[in-house]
């Protein structure tokens, strides 16, 4: 990741050249949403079951994980790093959970101790990519086998099942009547906060900045190490949150809870207009790349798709976007290639 | 401007290729499903194996797909990659939306799935587990294989006559969290410790039912303990990946195996003299005795309570036990003599 950074042509933020709308509405979140209602519209005019109110509230539940965690792994990606352990602190936090609410102690302090350890799962990460320096790509792979390994090693063969009924209960309830999981709002309220860190505050610019040019961001007075480590935080905190939610809807903690999630969240963070190479991506196209993937997965199965084959259109849909946008630039390179401008080579980059 | 233009294009063209994959694939199967949920008329029984891909529950769904076929209902089968429990649900939500008649599931947690269940039976679905079981309050009947004690004395009786009743043994299991395995490596133990003092069980090692991962702790396990006389892998996937190891090791003949395994994959293990016996039911059998289970529910010929019987085609009359479980019958024991008489 870093030399990838430190090696890639200068790219641009925005284009201030261009007018207003078309700097909100020609982008590549824009094109996502508009699949998004595209493929929700066609699924309900032609997918039997599809169009009933229960098939959103499913939806909701389904994929509230992989939003949750989406929101700082978003922002992560946008440095141009990575964390491929929040798929293991989701099965580590749910095992924690269930092993202190098993020993006896009160569930909410169960859950904050989860937290708290999500919290110092995500500092170690951040720890090894700021203060060591090593790749966030290696460190995280390695966190990976490490956190599940440790939630496996905990619980060993059983699962824990026996949860409060007020916090289940909770995890599936419904607000007033309608067929809105109450779950949302957690979401809603998160989404509130990274959309304001990350848009709005300087701390958000240093981010873009970090993704488009480390040294740059550097001498421009952003805290480049500070701001990665508090990401990685984050991570690993949203992460648990997760956790808890996971095994309080299925009523089960298990080492292996959650296992693969985190290349979910990615697929769906990436396809959201995230770029790899970081700098670029916003919140919206990534928070309709998570429905897109997520309503995807849900009308294929109501038309008894079969499992292999759903995967198979996910990760073509995935390999097209990408390669839709490396296509494009290139595109655009060549077309300008004779009056070679910088603006041109740097487009192509992004 | 220009180039906005033309990725704007592109990007609506991959929307609309998207749509009509999306289009193609649901008209190609809208016609099954069946009618709502509740109906006594509603043959349209699905069944839910752990994952796809497995030749065991390939096996199930074939014996299930020939009842279903004989009392003219609507077959379908439907599963996740992985067998994970969360996957699960979401086909149990999928199922509920569609209105089927009856699921039946083999479970990934016994209660995981329990909820997705629940609201499935609210809506009128009837629930069906067969050879992994949830809790016994979200469904209405379990199909088991066989009881875990059968089980568990069957293969230990078969490794106490392969390994001359003394010395080092393992096993060779599947996930650690699985219902089935864990119960039965339970009762061996015990039943080890009665009936056979001088059988040492070393070590339990998990293949997670992935072929190459049972193979590579095969051979783990071979060499951290030397003087191994036997495995038992009472899993499918996992004594047919541990036989293909023994067989071109150099442990072949010296080292027993038996567990729990289909014909078709131990037959040339066997005929290569790897391995000389082994057990399991019918999974054909198990697929067919759940789908006439889950037509006597949609029929409302019994409600899965104890003593209830019902007509299971040619496998003749069973009746409900306690904790609404209906027993298949006892494990198999297949060896050199009767193999060949088997095709699943």
């Amino acid at each position: 990741m870093t030399t990838a950074t430190a090696t890639a042509p200068v790219r641009t933020y925005r284009d201030y050249d261009r007018p207003l709308w078309q700097r909100l509405l020609l982008t590549r979140e824009m094109a996502i949403i508009a699949l998004l209602v595209i493929v929700a519209i066609v699924a309900t005019a032609t997918v039997r079951g599809f169009g009933q109110p229960i098939t959103f509230t499913y939806l909701i539940l389904d994929v509230t994980p992989i939003l949750l965690i989406a929101l700082p792994m978003t922002l992560i990606m946008i440095t141009g790093e990575i964390d491929l352990s929040v798929a293991s602190i989701v099965g580590l936090s749910s095992v924690l959970t269930g092993v202190l609410t098993q020993a006896g102690v009160p569930f909410e302090a169960a859950i904050v101790v989860a937290l708290v350890a999500g919290a110092i799962a995500g500092a170690v990460n951040g720890f090894l990519v700021t203060v060591v320096g090593l790749p966030s790509l290696a460190v995280t792979i390695g966190t990976l086998a490490l956190y599940r390994g440790l939630a496996v090693g905990l619980l060993g063969t059983t699962a824990v099942t026996d949860f409060p009924d007020f916090w289940t209960d909770l995890a599936k309830m419904k607000l007033g009547g309608s067929n809105v999981p109450a779950v949302l709002l957690l979401f809603l309220a998160l989404l509130v906060v990274f959309v304001v860190l990350l848009h709005f505050t300087p701390f958000g610019r240093g981010i873009y900045a970090i993704g488009l040019s480390k040294s740059a961001a550097h001498f421009s007075g952003v805290h480049v190490e500070r701001t990665k480590f508090l990401l990685f935080v984050m991570s690993g905190t949203i992460a648990a949150l997760a956790g808890i939610y996971y095994t309080l809807r299925f009523g089960s903690a298990r080492g292996d809870n959650a296992t693969g999630l985190e290349l979910q969240v990615i697929a769906a963070v990436v396809l959201g207009g995230v770029s790899v190479f970081g700098g670029r991506g916003a919140i919206h196209g990534v928070i309709a790349g998570v429905l897109l993937i997520g309503i995807l997965a849900s009308a294929l199965r109501l038309a008894n798709v079969t499992s292999d084959v759903i995967n198979i259109i996910t990760g073509v849909l995935l390999v097209a976007s990408v390669v839709s946008n490396s296509f494009l630039a290139w595109l655009r390179t060549r077309r300008r290639a004779p009056g070679g401008t910088a603006r041109a080579r740097a487009s192509a980059a992004g | 401007m220009f180039h906005k233009k033309s990725r704007a294009a592109a990007m609506a063209a991959l929307a609309v290729s998207v749509a009509l994959i999306a289009t193609g694939c649901a008209a190609g199967d809208s016609g099954s499903g069946g009618g709502e949920g509740g109906d006594s008329g509603n043959l349209a029984i699905t069944f839910l194996p752990k994952n796809l891909g497995n030749p065991y529950f390939d096996t199930s769904s074939s014996g299930a797909k020939e009842a279903i076929e004989e009392f003219d209902g609507t077959f379908a089968e439907v599963g996740p990659a992985e067998a994970t429990p969360d996957a699960q649900v979401s086909y149990i939500n999928t199922l509920t939306q569609q209105g089927v008649g009856a699921i039946a599931v083999s479970a990934n947690d016994p209660e995981a799935i329990c909820d997705a269940l629940n609201e499935a039976r609210d809506a009128g679905v009837k629930v069906v587990t067969f050879d992994s079981d949830t809790n016994p309050d979200c469904r209405d009947l379990f199909i088991n294989q066989a009881d875990a004690e059968g089980i568990a004395k069957v293969q230990v009786d078969l490794i106490a006559e392969q390994i001359g009743g003394a010395g080092e043994i393992a096993i060779l299991s599947a996930s650690a969290n699985a219902t089935n395995q864990n119960a039965w490596i339970e009762m061996m133990e015990e039943y080890l410790a009665s009936d056979y003092p001088d059988i040492t069980l070393v070590e339990t090692v998990y293949g997670d039912d992935d072929d190459q991962t049972s193979f590579d702790k095969t051979a783990a396990l071979l060499q951290t303990h030397p003087d191994l006389k036997g495995i038992i892998s009472p899993t499918t996937v996992g004594i047919a990946a541990a036989a293909r190891y023994l067989s071109t090791s150099d442990y072949k003949g010296k080292v027993a195996l038996t567990g729990l395994g289909t014909p078709n994959q131990m037959r040339e293990y066997v005929e290569d003299e790897t391995v000389t016996a082994f057990a399991l039911w019918n999974p054909a059998d198990l697929g067919y005795l759940a789908a006439f289970a889950s037509k006597a529910l949609i029929e409302g010929d019994i409600t899965g309570e104890e003593g209830d019987s019902f007509d299971a085609g040619k496998l003749g009359e069973y009746e409900v036990g306690a904790d609404g479980v209906v027993l298949l019958g006892d494990p198999f024991v297949f060896d050199a003599e009767n193999i060949g008489d088997f095709v699943f």
